[in-house]
């Protein structure tokens, strides 16, 4: 499984994917965070990083599928999988070596930003004014929203050979799983069951941690939907039908 | 023995891919696998890499079946599929070091310049897979398929692709490992039989319908050449 992440990385890196995902995400992320006035926190007066943990989930919501978009579709559409799947490996390990890879991919572009707590800590009008349990919470559910829609990328390029497709699919489904259901549970007809409904989506839980408290509710909402989508995506490439 | 095959069935949908095949391939000996497109020579050798599952009927390679045993059965095989599959970005020893990273071969590096001995590629060792020319990525497709010293080569049409003065350095390899190892290559160049196999295997619409050594193939048929044997018995009626 080692040997598939490492490869996977290197791809990332040798390949532009990793340097252009890593330079949009933080170029947006400065551009909303210090530039745009709707969502400056210069101009917000509050010294917190809410606009950030607010807009990451939708950049994230492209910016993930097109680095999970190749990872197996690929392979499939250049036979490599063949080469991979007759070489000692379970399915497993290439599932959770691509997964990983991208998974890692993300935390890297998301450990920049880091510095502009570091810059908010100093910005409070009495210095450290910052409420830290919440960002601490608000980073730890930002890499697991961003652990879900990898494991929704990656399953969407299994059941594909064309990137662009995987690539539709896996925006789509993260967006549905964010923000679909709290959108389906203000139907009318649904008012009875609206809290079981906005149960299922992601923002709910994502909210959750975001205000400092750590559920394990919501750490186990995360681990099943990344299981599910890990577990379909190895049921699919068990398949072998393409 | 090192492959054993019985009863191996393949359905896809209503078609009968393989229909029953069995038969015994032999250390120090190669095996050819002819058959007209569409036969069942690829599925046959995708279901012994455990890269397809059989609708019925047992495979195993070195007393490894290839269903319950699949990790123990894969490590003993080495395998060129049909379309050859590398990686374009990749660098030839990048590549090979990630194979034989996955075999958890020690000293990989003096087994890397072995194999790059073994089949030629030392003037192109340093490029990009991608820009190497279609029969250096044969000799890419098949040191992998070596790297790892296997017991068993399964090579589907090893030298496609290739030209006439690399054929025969080819050839002459794969008559090498033949000698130790146990190899089944499927291939449409006759001439080629005759100038490596031992044993001869001809299967048309999924069905064996020949499986002789090579000398005793000919003799049968008072022939010098496998051309009008092959075309005998998988001509459509």
């Amino acid at each position: 499984m080692l040997t598939i992440f490492i490869k996977e990385l290197n791809s990332y890196f040798s390949s532009l994917v990793a340097y252009i995902t890593i330079v949009i995400f933080l170029t947006a992320m400065g551009l909303f965070l210090w530039i745009f006035p709707d969502t400056s926190i210069l101009d917000y007066g509050y010294a917190g990083l809410d606009s950030l943990f607010n807009i990451a989930p939708y950049l994230f919501m492209f910016l993930i599928p097109a680095i999970t978009m190749r990872s197996l579709a690929e392979e499939k559409k250049e036979g490599t999988f063949e080469l991979l799947a007759t070489k000692p490996l379970t399915d497993w390990q290439i599932v959770l070596g691509k997964y990983l890879a991208a998974l890692a991919l993300v935390i890297i572009a998301i450990l920049p930003t880091v510095i502009y707590y570091y810059t908010v800590y100093h910005l409070g009008a009495v210095e450290g004014n910052v409420d830290a349990g919440a960002v601490i919470g608000s980073y730890i559910g930002l890499i697991l929203l961003g652990a879900a829609y990898v494991a929704i990328g990656v399953f969407c390029s299994s059941i594909t050979k064309n990137q662009i497709i995987a690539f539709a699919i896996a925006v789509f489904l993260s967006f549905f799983a964010f923000s679909g259901f709290d959108a389906i549970s203000q139907l009318l007809a649904l008012q009875k069951i609206d809290d079981v409904i906005i149960n299922l989506g992601i923002n709910h839980h994502y909210q959750a941690i975001s205000r400092g408290v750590l559920d394990t509710r919501d750490l186990l909402y995360f681990l099943s939907l990344i299981t599910v989508f890990l577990v379909l995506t190895k049921t699919i490439l068990g398949g072998r039908k393409w | 023995m090192s492959v054993k095959v019985s009863g191996l069935y393949k359905v896809y949908g209503a078609q009968k891919a393989v229909n029953g095949i069995s038969f015994e391939a032999l250390p120090g000996r190669v095996l050819g696998f002819l058959g007209p497109n569409g036969a069942g020579k690829s599925t046959t050798m995708k279901i012994l890499t455990g890269y397809l599952p059989q609708t019925a009927g047992n495979a195993s390679v070195c007393g490894f079946d290839v269903n319950t045993h699949t990790l123990d059965a894969k490590k003993h095989i080495g395998y060129l599929p049909e379309s050859n599959p590398l990686y374009p970005e990749m660098y030839v020893k990048e590549f090979l070091a990630f194979i034989s990273d996955i075999h958890q071969i020690k000293n990989p590096k003096t087994r890397i310049q072995e194999v790059i001995q073994l089949t030629g590629l030392g003037p192109e060792q340093h490029k990009k897979i991608g820009q190497l020319s279609k029969g250096y990525k044969q000799r890419v497709g098949l040191a992998q398929a070596i790297i790892h010293d296997p017991q068993v080569l399964i090579l589907d049409e090893p030298t496609s692709g290739l030209d006439p003065n690399q054929l025969i350095e080819i050839r002459k390899l794969i008559k090498d490992l033949g000698k130790t190892k146990t190899v089944i290559l499927s291939t449409h160049i006759m001439q080629e039989v005759e100038a490596v196999c031992d044993d001869v295997i001809i299967i048309n619409k999924g069905e064996i319908v020949a499986h002789y050594r090579l000398e005793t193939l000919l003799q049968k048929y008072h022939t010098q050449n496998i051309e009008p044997i092959f075309v005998a018995l998988t001509k459509e009626n």
